[in-house]
């Protein structure tokens, strides 16, 4: 009876063997890599806007403190993005011929909102909540990055639960004196990131353990 | 040896068709698909696509828009809600109302704590109304002989006809309002009667307070409101009056009765009823006996009765007597006189003038109609061809009026007859003024501009006798106003009274009265054959609510009913006649008949059949048409009464969707009465289960008092407001997959024709050592350090492990898709704060997460500790008569810290030794020893 097998079988059989869990493993880091990446995140690309607002300049240059235009973000979940009738308190004075600012000015003319596209998107399961964050010493740079240095704004984290989870886990690595909350260009030093005076700020703030501030209800209900 | 409880007459009766239902995790169907292949076909076709579905997660989420204010008003935060004062009308009669608005759309109805009949409480109506805002099956358009049309073209054919009125001083104008207790429409009601005195004003009111106010005048020489005071109350006998809740006072009562409950004396209450009610759910005696028994019981000679009046009388003016809405003028009158003859009048009952306009009624403007004396006919809300009783030809009568123009929410059965039909308003979408049953008046203010166009009938009131180009709600209330409190205070007057909910000090005063013995009453004499019981349906009312999801779909207290009302058939009467439930019986009564399914309930009186109205709709909206059966084809003016004949339909079947049998107990002792003998739960280590669960800072925990639970259910839809929970059906629900996560069973105890009743709420129980978080295979049901049991919606999977594991069956699945996406309305209704979960996800109780979050947060931002009482669960909120009381039971001065201290706290089915977060104080009461 001849071979059903020629030799040359071994070798695809040794292929087969070695290549199906590579392959499944190169898929899978594959996959990993495009969760991970800016184009599944969003992260690190400028998005278009209606009006090209430059935080670099407001905040940056001109020193508007955050909470000129985000007026809710000590007492509210949301932020809360500025009323055109904030952009028009200087803009009706400045620049009040300027092309780029034509949505502002039409928008209070015609009494139409501007549509702003959002830069920071969580899940819709997930309930988070400004105030809690400033309130306890977590600084807009920790989420938000150095938007002073953005002229169109874009997102500096991935938003993964991970990253949530990572500051859930150690608050100390990222808390700040509540007076430097909306200083952009604080930074946590490093030999005091999560040592002593950090750990002094978490106590003093009544942050809480980590199993309540890991709990899934905190974020998710 | 305690009496066996039961829930329903198959469970009582131990029947193998029951054993089978209820050794079943879920209903029979209930985990197959609706339609289409088989569960086995399905997985199959599945099979295939799986590998798919892993790539569905790999989507970019889709871009957000935000889009803030043009110009912000000063006091909105976007992301923090605000909350006005408003009212809600019921019956005519205001209930004063705090509602809350998010970024401009409200969300949730709460009672106004200072408003005198609210107290801070609602019941299920308000609370569902927030539905009938956004439902889109409201009228939207005006159509002129149901074609879409205009406001403009409305009124420019309706004012020349009035011009024409006014020459003949009104002679062929009618106007037909609701009951009327609004002081601005009334006060527009006047100026129209000055401008056309020949014209009239009528009501079309089908559960209305005429025979009380009539009674009153029998008995004091004028027509006369009673108002109760529960608090100085030892003894309070109820002859067929459903006080607790089909009442304009019920949550005022409610609340008052609980505290006398509670207080030293511990008031004790008599009900005698024809169908349980709320009311006698919760007596210490209570008799099952036909609504017209009632009179015989006052004559005298009952034993029941008796001890009755004995325990009256050795309480000389702390006892009371009420008797029901329903019963004629001479029984009111009597109890009038035996209230007076005790002491009771002006200490527990003082009487007021009525809050509500008189008018005249609907049978003498079909006449007029029929006549051809009608040329104009202006109906103000009312649907008076579906309420008309139905010895009064309505329908029919209305083709001979010429211009008949009707505003009414719904383009129902009566706009089907008229040349006009206007949009009305939702109470939420317009200025209005109501007075509540004592006078106390609310100016309502608005909440959204109306969605679909509608107009209060104050405003087209004024439309159509001042000014076509008439002015709004707000200018038209606030000038009414300004003419009764003239001068320099009114604006401060005015802001007050709107901010506030109430106008201080407008209740009518307590008129002095002395009774003028009434005529002996001439009782019916018995084997007069079976009586007929109409009364508004305890869940959608006389029909206005028919079109809401919520109600439709809440079981009726006691009969656990959805979706239908059916007769109520006492057990005796049922075997005489030989009819099972879902049987169908003919009703024929005074000349006409009406085909209705069979309800067997245990404590309805013997010879008395209910039927409740508000069914049988057909042109209210995709929800109310076709459900039930329409008690109003079968009402006649004179309303209920003897003479009855039922006939089994042989061969039908109705099927009715009740939950009474879903989530059994199979025999285990879960409602309790205190003193009784139970089993100790086992010593807390004595378990499997890891005891990981350290309570650090807060332990959130409920208790729940059966001695206060009436069973009214303004919880179940508090909740489903709240938690944006969906409903799911008349099918759906016989398949027992009904979303409620709270449900309120009914128990009933002892002698089947008249057996104890009581309620139990069933929320979730936030076990400390839950079943339901050992077997869910990917976490998605954990336990938090607070002891909350959480349901994680995003990592759920739909195993349904832990509901098949949970003792209580709290728990909750998404068959199908049942959370409506599309609707548009829908989404601007919905709780901003809870997920809206979607097909193949459990979800049960989360202790109103969500609040309990908020109220951490605002504390931690003040660097302090939640104070008890900061956190209250929706259903809590709501309560009538606090019987839910939820807080930090780690704090051993929390009132639930306390009520768990009681000897009447027990949990449910501690014995499994899941430790149970919620827990129960078992039914006291306080019996006269005489009857017991």
């Amino acid at each position: 009876m001849a071979q059903i097998f020629p030799p040359g079988s071994n070798s695809i059989a040794r292929a087969i063997l070695i290549g199906v869990p590579l392959g499944a493993l190169a898929v899978s880091a594959g996959m990993y890599a495009l969760w991970q990446s800016p184009w599944m995140t969003r992260a690190w690309s400028p998005l278009p806007q209606p009006v090209p607002f430059s935080h670099k300049h407001h905040s940056g240059q001109l020193g508007i403190d955050c909470r000129y235009c985000h007026t809710a973000v000590e007492t509210s979940a949301s932020a809360g993005v500025p009323p055109t009738e904030t952009c028009m308190t200087c803009h009706s004075q400045l620049y009040t011929d300027q092309k780029l600012l034509a949505p502002v000015r039409e928008s209070l003319a015609r009494n139409r909102p501007i549509q702003w596209t959002r830069v920071h998107d969580l899940p819709d399961f997930v309930y988070f909540n400004h105030s809690i964050h400033v309130n306890k010493g977590i600084g807009c740079v920790a989420c938000h990055g150095q938007t002073n240095e953005m002229h169109l704004t874009w997102q500096t984290q991935t938003l993964h639960m991970r990253w949530c989870l990572e500051c859930h886990r150690h608050p100390e690595n990222h808390v700040a004196p509540r007076e430097n909350v909306f200083d952009v260009d604080w930074k946590p030093l490093k030999e005091t990131r999560g040592a002593g005076p950090a750990r002094r700020l978490v106590r003093d703030y009544l942050i809480k353990p980590a199993s309540h501030l890991t709990d899934c209800a905190t974020c998710h209900r | 040896m305690n009496p066996p409880t039961w829930r329903s007459l198959e469970e009582l009766a131990r029947s193998p068709e029951y054993a089978r239902w209820s050794q079943q995790e879920f209903a029979p169907g209930a985990a197959e698909l609706p339609e289409g292949p088989s569960r086995r076909d399905f997985l199959k076709l599945m099979g295939a696509s799986i590998a798919l579905a892993g790539a569905t997660a790999c989507t970019r989420q889709p871009e957000e828009k935000i889009v803030p204010y043009v110009r912000q008003p000063e006091e909105a935060l976007p992301g923090v809600p605000q909350f006005y004062a408003t009212a809600m009308t019921l019956g005519g009669y205001a209930t004063g109302l705090l509602v809350e608005s998010n970024e401009g759309r409200p969300t949730k109805i709460e009672g106004n704590p200072d408003h005198p009949f609210s107290l801070g409480a609602t019941n299920a109506f308000h609370q569902a109304a927030i539905l009938d805002l956004y439902d889109p099956d409201r009228s939207q358009a005006v159509r002129r002989a149901g074609e879409v049309s205009s406001w403009g073209a409305c009124l420019a054919d309706v004012i020349p006809a009035l011009a024409e009125q006014a020459g003949k001083g009104g002679a062929g104008l009618r106007v037909l309002t609701e009951t009327v207790t609004s002081p601005t429409l009334s006060a527009q009601l006047d100026a129209l009667l000055a401008k056309y005195p020949q014209a009239h004003v009528h009501r079309c009111e089908p559960v209305s307070r005429a025979n009380v106010h009539e009674g009153a005048r029998l008995a004091f020489g004028q027509p006369l409101e009673p108002d109760y005071d529960l608090t100085k109350a030892r003894v309070i006998v109820a002859l067929d009056s459903d006080f607790l809740f089909a009442h304009p006072a019920s949550l005022r009562h409610s609340r008052q009765l609980a505290a006398a409950r509670q207080g030293k004396n511990g008031t004790r209450l008599y009900v005698a009823e024809p169908t349980p009610t709320v009311t006698g759910s919760i007596a210490d005696h209570r008799l099952p006996a036909g609504m017209r028994d009632i009179a015989a019981l006052l004559v005298g000679g009952n034993p029941w009765m008796d001890k009755a009046l004995e325990d009256l009388r050795a309480n000389p003016g702390a006892g009371l007597v009420i008797a029901g809405d329903d019963q004629p003028p001479a029984v009111h009158a009597a109890v009038h006189a035996l209230n007076a003859g005790l002491g009771n009048l002006g200490r527990t009952v003082v009487c007021r003038a009525p809050a509500e306009r008189p008018a005249e009624g609907l049978a003498e403007l079909a006449v007029a109609m029929g006549a051809g004396a009608v040329e104009l006919l202006i109906i103000l809300g009312a649907n008076p061809v579906y309420h008309a009783p139905a010895d009064v030809p309505f329908a029919r009568a209305l083709h001979q009026v010429e211009r008949v123009v009707q505003l009414a929410p719904y383009y129902d059965e009566t706009a089907l007859h008229c040349r006009w039909h206007l949009p009305q308003a939702h109470f939420l979408e317009t200025w209005q003024d109501a007075r509540a049953i004592d006078g106390t008046v609310t100016i309502g203010q608005p909440l959204i501009e109306p969605l679909y166009g509608g107009k209060s009938p104050v405003e087209l009131l004024a439309a159509l006798l001042d000014d076509p180009a008439a002015a709004s709600g707000y200018a038209l209330h606030r000038a009414y106003w300004q003419t009764q409190r003239p001068g320099e205070g009114f604006e401060k007057f005015w802001r007050r009274s709107v901010h506030d909910g109430i106008v201080a000090d407008s209740a009518l005063p307590v008129v002095p009265v002395t009774v003028t013995p009434p005529s002996p009453l001439a009782p019916e004499q018995k084997g007069a054959g079976l009586e007929i019981v109409f009364r508004p349906d305890p869940s959608v009312g006389d029909g206005s609510f028919a079109n809401n999801g919520w109600l439709q779909e809440l079981p009726k207290p006691v009969t656990k009913l959805t979706w239908d009302n059916a007769a109520l058939l006492s057990p005796a009467l049922a075997a005489q006649l030989g009819v099972r439930n879902e049987d169908v019986v003919e009703l024929a009564f005074a000349g006409r008949a009406v085909h209705a399914p069979v309800w067997i309930l245990p404590g309805q009186a013997r010879e008395s059949v209910t039927l409740h109205l508000g069914y049988g709709r057909t042109a209210v909206g995709r929800v109310g048409n076709g459900q039930g059966v329409n008690a109003q084809a079968l009402r006649p003016s004179a309303g209920s009464g003897g003479g009855l004949q039922v006939r089994k339909i042989a061969g039908a079947h109705w099927p009715l969707a009740t939950t009474q049998r879903h989530h059994n107990l199979e025999g285990r002792d879960l409602y309790r009465h205190a003193g009784e003998p139970a089993e100790p739960p086992p010593p807390a280590d004595q378990t499997l289960y890891p005891d990981n669960h350290p309570n650090r800072g807060y332990a959130w925990g409920m208790a729940i008092d059966l001695a206060s639970c009436t069973g009214c259910n303004a919880c179940v839809i508090a909740c489903q407001a709240e938690n944006n929970i969906p409903i799911v059906g008349k099918g759906q629900v016989i398949r027992e997959r009904e979303m409620h996560w709270l449900r309120v069973d009914s128990y009933f105890q002892g002698d089947l024709d008249d057996p104890a009743i009581g309620h139990q709420p069933v929320p979730c129980m936030h076990c400390e050592n839950a079943p339901c978080e050992i077997v869910c295979p990917v976490e998605a049901t954990l336990h938090s350090p607070e002891g909350l049991n959480e349901q994680i919606y995003n990592r759920c999977i739909g195993t349904r492990y832990c509901s098949n594991n949970c003792p209580y069956k709290v728990r909750r699945f998404n068959f199908l898709q049942w959370a409506d996406n599309d609707t548009l309305s829908f989404k601007l209704g919905r709780n901003p704060d809870v997920t809206v979960r979607s097909r193949g996800v459990m979800e049960k109780c989360t202790y109103c997460v969500q609040r309990i979050n908020s109220a951490k947060i605002t504390s931690e931002k003040e660097d302090r500790t939640v104070r008890d009482g900061e956190v209250v669960t929706a259903c809590q909120q709501v309560c009538p008569t606090e019987a839910i009381v939820f807080g930090d039971i780690n704090d051993p001065a929390s009132r639930v810290s306390r009520l768990k201290r009681q000897s009447r706290n027990y949990g449910m089915l501690a014995e499994l030794n899941t430790r149970p977060r919620t827990t129960y104080l078992a039914r006291t009461g306080n019996p006269n020893p005489s009857l017991a």
